[in-house]
């Protein structure tokens, strides 16, 4: 097979096209015969297809939370002169999700929302979601900077840098934030070696 | 054996082999090509990596609920490998002050469904560590034995690399290699300072297409399966094709109970199984059984083969099953490289793994500890996944902002988001990979108290590292933050030190381990011959890594294949001469 027809018949399989793979009904005739179809998403496992049905069917923040994740998450990660925002390119409803698939993160997450509200509640007199921009940003910057923060900040430090985490990652794994990021892989192609033009920028060859 | 439950099947096969990774592939690819009805048992289910209800790769990292989050599968959502270090209701155990973390794989293909297609023969001084260095043990047999079977895999599988007449890491019948990538250029010109040699990597992906196979087309995803079979693995390259010559009924689903044997001959009659689907107590006959479930695994049924005949399990007249265990050692470090920062965006995926890699370069006459190592190297521009941007608090006041004034750690905003893009593809890590030496105090056994789902008894482990493997992680963690440094590169988070064994893996997490039914002349000290057939039982042979009596540095997936296709050819010849 030439490489161009395998790059052509990976993009029929990927289509559906899978009568065209002889391999195909090589492994139909080797199922067990009483096997039933399940509905389980390409590449799944039926335990993770139920698994994930099942958590996207359950909630764990509240609408409170939920908002006070979002507006944070655009403090973190705002729409500037090349992409959107953390909202805008769905990380709360990512955020959501990893809270139930990875419970371990629940009460950091829950419990550090609510530190914040107080701290919130005792300087201004209302949670975070509700404070003026300006008020948000006063907390943000005590908790924002490891290095500088006041040691009874500490708390809220260690929660900012998992937020900072989860905000980064959602926004980054996201169509959104890949086109950011300019990664430009996951295509078929042919490595052909690091372009000339950052070879000489690095000053290093092949031939060395 | 005479159980009465069991159903027996009526047909008797030439083969049975129990187990569908490289070792039992390899195995029902050799003897159903030479004209064997081989029955081809695996625990788990069907694979293929061209069928698109198996099909991960090229999905996108938001394609994925939890963004390739390593939930349910260990090595990330959209690895290919089901199973892993714990699997619901298969448990196994270790003695106290002990570990050991048993991966595994239920699925057609088995652990070569998770690897780096890393592809290394053993060299001539492999075999022969006790009388090179007092330690360890001898091969039965030498370099000269395998290497026309290191080069018939070569031919039939494909692996890429280069010459480069090193004794140690002997040269193959090699595909070309890619070219590295940026960073590995750096790595390449720091090690030549360093004295570190760094070559092209070894792996068994088709930078041509072969045997109607097609090529490489450099998604950097071997890990997910490939859907044009340009990697090798053992579903696609070898099982999918032995089950096409009409001779191989593979089960799927049929979790191995024991290997049953006759009373009186003593000779194997067949296998028993659960038939997973369905929880029924199954069984199959063969002429020749053939174990290939991984290196603990069939330990494990060999141990659990009682019988009045066979009091300490089958094959083990000598006590040696389920000892000598061992799994490569591994350590590994990251750095930050500050010239890397702002990099121009190109594709740079590349094949699946590095294109690079530093085979064991130093004398040990010279070291304090008696075995070597290899690096493998990571980095560059791969699909941002879960996880990416942790940690930046960590990062990003280690080198001045763009406006060259120096910046406080962490942060938030237009700022920090530009951070992101601005330290995007500037990380490298390395890792070694090293050879343990073999002990007899480092062992499985079966666990006197607990059973798995299907009532099979399940396995304890007792595995400490010794003095050798912590030195050599400490020589590792020495060299990597001078190769760091060389290159110009901040080693990132403290350095592993005794406290933690050098940063020495656990037991196990290298997914390496070898050795529990272990090759030898002397029936007294070791299982099988050098013909991977069993010293007690003359149609009973092993041909996964439990034959293996060391392993060098050297990631055994070849030397396993290598194996089995030299045991499947000494087979062949038994039965033709009616020995078997």
């Amino acid at each position: 097979m030439k490489r161009r027809d395998s790059l052509k018949a990976i993009t029929l399989s990927s289509l559906g096209f899978a009568g065209l793979n002889p391999q195909i009904s090589a492994a139909e005739s080797i199922m067990p015969p009483d096997v039933k179809p399940v509905k389980i998403p390409g590449g799944r496992q039926k335990f993770e297809a139920e698994r994930d049905a099942k958590l996207n069917a359950d909630k764990f923040f509240t609408p409170h939370e939920l908002k006070t994740v979002t507006v944070l998450g655009d403090i973190i990660i705002p729409a500037d002169a090349k992409s959107g925002s953390a909202s805008q390119a769905g990380t709360p409803a990512f955020i959501e999700f990893m809270m139930k698939d990875q419970p371990q993160w629940q009460t950091p997450m829950r419990g550090g929302l609510r530190w914040l509200d107080n701290v919130c509640t005792k300087r201004f007199g209302k949670k975070f979601a509700d404070c003026l921009k300006a008020q948000q940003i006063e907390i943000v910057d005590e908790i924002a900077y490891p290095g500088k923060a006041k040691p009874e900040m500490s708390q809220g430090v260690a929660f900012f840098n998992m937020m900072r985490g989860f905000v980064a990652t959602g926004f980054f794994t996201s169509q959104m934030g890949i086109k950011d990021l300019g990664y430009v892989g996951n295509t078929p192609n042919q490595w052909e070696g690091v372009p000339a033009d950052v070879l000489k920028q690095y000053n290093l060859s092949y031939d060395e | 054996m005479d159980v009465p439950q069991i159903k027996k099947a009526a047909k008797v096969y030439d083969v049975v082999i129990v187990g569908s990774g490289a070792g039992g592939g390899m195995a029902a690819y050799q003897l159903s090509k030479a004209g064997a009805t081989v029955c081809l048992l695996e625990a788990g289910g069907y694979f293929d990596p061209a069928d698109p209800k198996y099909i991960n790769q090229l999905k996108w990292a938001y394609e994925s609920p939890r963004r390739g989050a390593g939930t349910t599968r260990a090595f990330g959502d959209f690895d290919a490998a089901w199973g892993g270090w714990e699997i619901e209701g298969e448990p196994y155990s270790a003695v106290k002050g002990t570990e050991f973390h048993w991966f595994r794989s239920r699925m057609l293909g088995g652990r070569t469904n998770h690897w780096g297609r890393i592809s290394l023969r053993m060299g001539p001084d492999d075999f022969k560590r006790k009388s090179l260095t007092g330690i360890g043990e001898d091969w039965p047999l030498g370099y000269e034995d395998y290497a026309p079977y290191y080069d018939k895999v070569d031919d039939l599988i494909g692996v890429f690399g280069s010459k480069e007449g090193l004794r140690d890491a002997p040269d193959g019948r090699f595909l070309p290699p890619p070219k590295p990538r940026l960073h590995e250029l750096m790595i390449k010109k720091a090690g030549k300072s360093i004295g570190v040699p760094v070559i092209p990597s070894r792996l068994s992906i088709l930078t041509k297409p072969i045997h109607d196979r097609g090529g490489c087309f450099y998604c950097a995803q071997c890990g997910r399966a490939c859907q044009a079979y340009a990697d090798f693995s053992s579903s696609s390259v070898l099982c999918i094709p032995a089950v096409k010559t009409g001779r191989v009924t593979l089960i799927n689903g049929a979790m191995a109970r024991e290997v049953i044997t006759d009373a009186k001959t003593g000779l194997a009659t067949g296998v028993s199984y659960v038939d997973v689907p369905t929880m029924t107590e199954q069984s199959v006959m063969g002429k020749v059984v053939v174990l290939a479930a991984s290196t603990c695994e069939t330990a494990r049924l060999l141990l659990n083969s009682k019988s009045a005949r066979f009091q300490n399990g089958l094959a083990n007249s000598s006590g040696v099953v389920g000892k000598y265990l061992n799994d490569s050692t591994g350590a590994s470090r990251g750095a930050f490289i500050p010239a890397l920062m702002d990099r121009k965006r190109y594709n740079e995926d590349g094949v699946g793994g590095a294109h690079v890699y530093s085979p064991w370069w130093l004398d040990n006459k010279k070291l304090d500890f008696p075995r070597g190592y290899h690096i493998e190297y990571g980095g560059g521009m791969g699909m941002p996944m879960y996880g990416f941007g942790f940690g930046m608090e960590g990062r990003n006041s280690i080198v001045p902002g763009r406006d060259g004034k120096p910046k406080a750690a962490g942060g938030y905003g237009a700022d920090l988001k530009d951070d992101f893009r601005r330290f995007y593809g500037a990380n490298i890590g390395m890792a070694g990979r090293g050879e343990p030496v073999p002990l007899e105090s480092n062992y499985c056994e079966i666990d006197p108290n607990t059973v798995d789902k299907y009532g099979i008894p399940t396995l304890r482990f007792n595995y400490k590292w010794g003095e050798a493997e912590i030195k050599q992680a400490k020589h590792m963690q020495d060299t990597f933050e001078e190769i760091i440094h060389a290159m110009g590169g901040i080693a990132l988070g403290k350095k592993p030190g005794p406290e933690t064994n050098y940063g020495l893996e656990a037991p196990g997490k290298i997914i390496h381990e070898i050795g529990t039914a272990r090759m030898g002349n002397d029936p007294k000290n070791s299982v099988l011959n050098k013909y991977s057939q069993a010293h007690d039982v003359k149609n009973l042979f092993v041909v996964d890594a439990a034959a293996f009596p060391s392993q060098g540095d050297k990631n055994v997936t070849w030397t396993i294949l290598a194996n089995s296709w030299r045991t499947s050819d000494y087979i062949i010849d038994q039965v033709k001469q009616k020995n078997i």
